[in-house]
């Protein structure tokens, strides 16, 4: 294995043009973990405030920045470059930061995601295929799109330093969480120009093997 | 006639839930250490490898293998000379899932209902397929399932006349179909026969299955074994990067059918096939 390439998080969208999809990346920094019932209600939040700006007829997207949606008290976080982990954990022991902590689907996201790349989020981490236009709306916005390994979630626990929950309490597991990782590995799967490492890893390995 | 008290399996149920999610089948572990050694692809070693670690760690602190310890679904066998006293049998199971998923540390990922979804917190109800058996045992088996790969499930209502290709290709569709969303490398369920939903059930049922156990029908033993390497040709590998491990086990279980049908169901699984069996 190459030598461990660790990544700060947050970061810029001008950081963003070194994360290639096939990139192996150790993440360092802030997430916010975010998954399907804590996403419906982000989602119909901005909804609802960009259609009192915007009339009813207010196309995704057009209305508050993210930051002004944050300052305005409609979303519990300003989501600007910020990254959202798709997870639901098991309850923390005594003693434990967190339980088991691996990568939800992405796809069940994909009806939410356009419109929060296009209030400021800068990336996602999940594990799955994403639809053509959350594809598209990464390339637009430049944001990136990771995969954890899917039920790792003992494993990827441990670098996990610090979790609080900031937002929606009720929800149990789907609730808005801010973690402290280290060294959190990930793969970039779609970069911000729209490489897609699940179309080309599988075409690449069954290449190799023919050339063998 | 045998009689045992409910008490018995409560506790069971509680030990069994917390005992599934935490350390893996060791016919699972065994699988999933020989696809480790033997896998070729460059990220699909490393993500074997990962998940090898991560099944290590899981026992040794006693953490969920994964976040998401399933709906809890049950296959109970009641010798029909059992005498059970106490509470009804489904409160008792139940009664079980809320106490092990509470003091296991386990997930609660089940809601009330499918529309309004508000989490009920304890995991309940659970999903329980009842057979009467000869007999005065009560066998429990459970099959805590995630709904990653759950998601990716498939049910085919095929023709007499699409045969065994026909079979053999919509079960390689719906692999392909799942690809990295069903965490590979997965088990694969089949059901075949039946009606309707016998056919799911015996896909979920095969999940059960040890996996390095083949049918006892010759010819679906066969089918087995040359779907798993169909599967594994395809390449999707361990997190769907690459690699020859797509599947570890293709398990089908079959039943009685109609002349005019062939009833396929496709169960999903990703590579934590978790199933424990207690005998009361």
């Amino acid at each position: 294995m190459d030598n461990k390439r660790v990544i700060n998080v947050p970061f810029n969208r001008e950081q963003l043009g070194v994360l290639k999809a096939g990139d192996y990346v150790y993440l360092t920094g802030t997430l916010y973990s975010a998954r399907d019932a804590a996403h419906k209600r982000l989602f119909d939040s901005i909804i609802m405030a960009d259609n009192g700006i915007m009339g009813e007829n207010a196309t995704t997207g057009e209305g508050l920045s993210g930051k002004e949606l944050f300052d305005k008290g409609i979303l519990p976080l300003d989501i600007t470059d910020n990254i959202f982990y798709y997870l639901g954990p098991t309850p923390a022991k005594e003693g434990q930061v967190i339980g088991s902590a691996g990568p939800t689907t992405s796809s069940r996201m994909d009806k939410y995601t356009p419109l929060l790349l296009s209030k400021g989020l800068i990336g996602m981490i999940g594990k799955g295929k994403r639809s053509k236009e959350v594809i598209e709306s990464i390339v637009k916005n430049k944001a990136v799109y990771f995969a954890a390994v899917g039920g790792a979630g003992a494993l990827l626990s441990k670098c996990i330093k610090k979790s609080e929950v900031i937002a929606y309490d009720d929800l149990g597991t789907e609730a808005i969480r801010r973690l402290r990782v280290e060294d959190f590995p990930v793969i970039v799967v779609i970069d911000s120009e729209g490489n897609n490492l699940y179309e080309t890893a599988v075409e690449d390995y069954n290449s190799s093997k023919s050339a063998r | 006639m045998r009689t045992i008290n409910t008490d018995i399996v409560v506790e069971t149920v509680r030990d069994m839930c917390i005992q599934a999610n935490i350390f893996l089948a060791p016919d699972m572990e065994e699988r999933m250490r020989k696809a480790a050694d033997e896998e070729d692809g460059i990220l699909g070693k490393q993500i074997m490898n990962q998940l090898i670690e991560n099944m290590e760690i899981a026992g040794s602190d006693r953490i969920p293998i994964c976040q998401d310890t399933g709906m809890a679904v049950f296959f109970v066998n009641v010798g029909q000379d059992l005498h059970i006293e106490g509470m009804n049998l489904t409160d008792a199971i139940n009664e079980g899932v809320r106490q092990g998923y509470t003091e296991g540390f386990l997930r609660k990922s089940v809601v009330a209902d499918p529309l309004i979804r508000e989490n009920t917190k304890d995991n309940t109800p659970a999903i329980i397929h009842y057979d009467i058996v000869p007999g005065d045992k009560l066998t429990i088996t459970i099959a805590p399932k995630g709904f990653g790969s759950e998601n990716m499930s498939r049910v085919f209502m095929l023709k007499p006349a699409d045969g065994e290709e026909g079979v053999k290709a919509a079960v390689l569709q719906a692999v392909k179909d799942a690809g990295p969303n069903a965490c590979p490398p997965m088990v694969v369920g089949v059901g075949l026969g039946g009606d309707f939903e016998l056919a799911a059930k015996l896909a979920k049922k095969a999940l059960t299955r040890d996996v390095n156990s083949h049918s006892d029908k010759e010819h679906i033993a066969r089918i087995e074994r040359e779907l798993i390497e169909m599967i594994n040709a395809t390449g999707i590998g361990p997190g769907g990067l690459g690699g020859k491990t797509t599947a570890l086990a293709v398990n089908i279980e079959t039943y009685a059918t109609h002349i005019a049908g062939m009833p396929l169901a496709v169960n999903m699984c990703c590579h934590v096939n978790r199933h424990v069996t207690k005998e009361i």
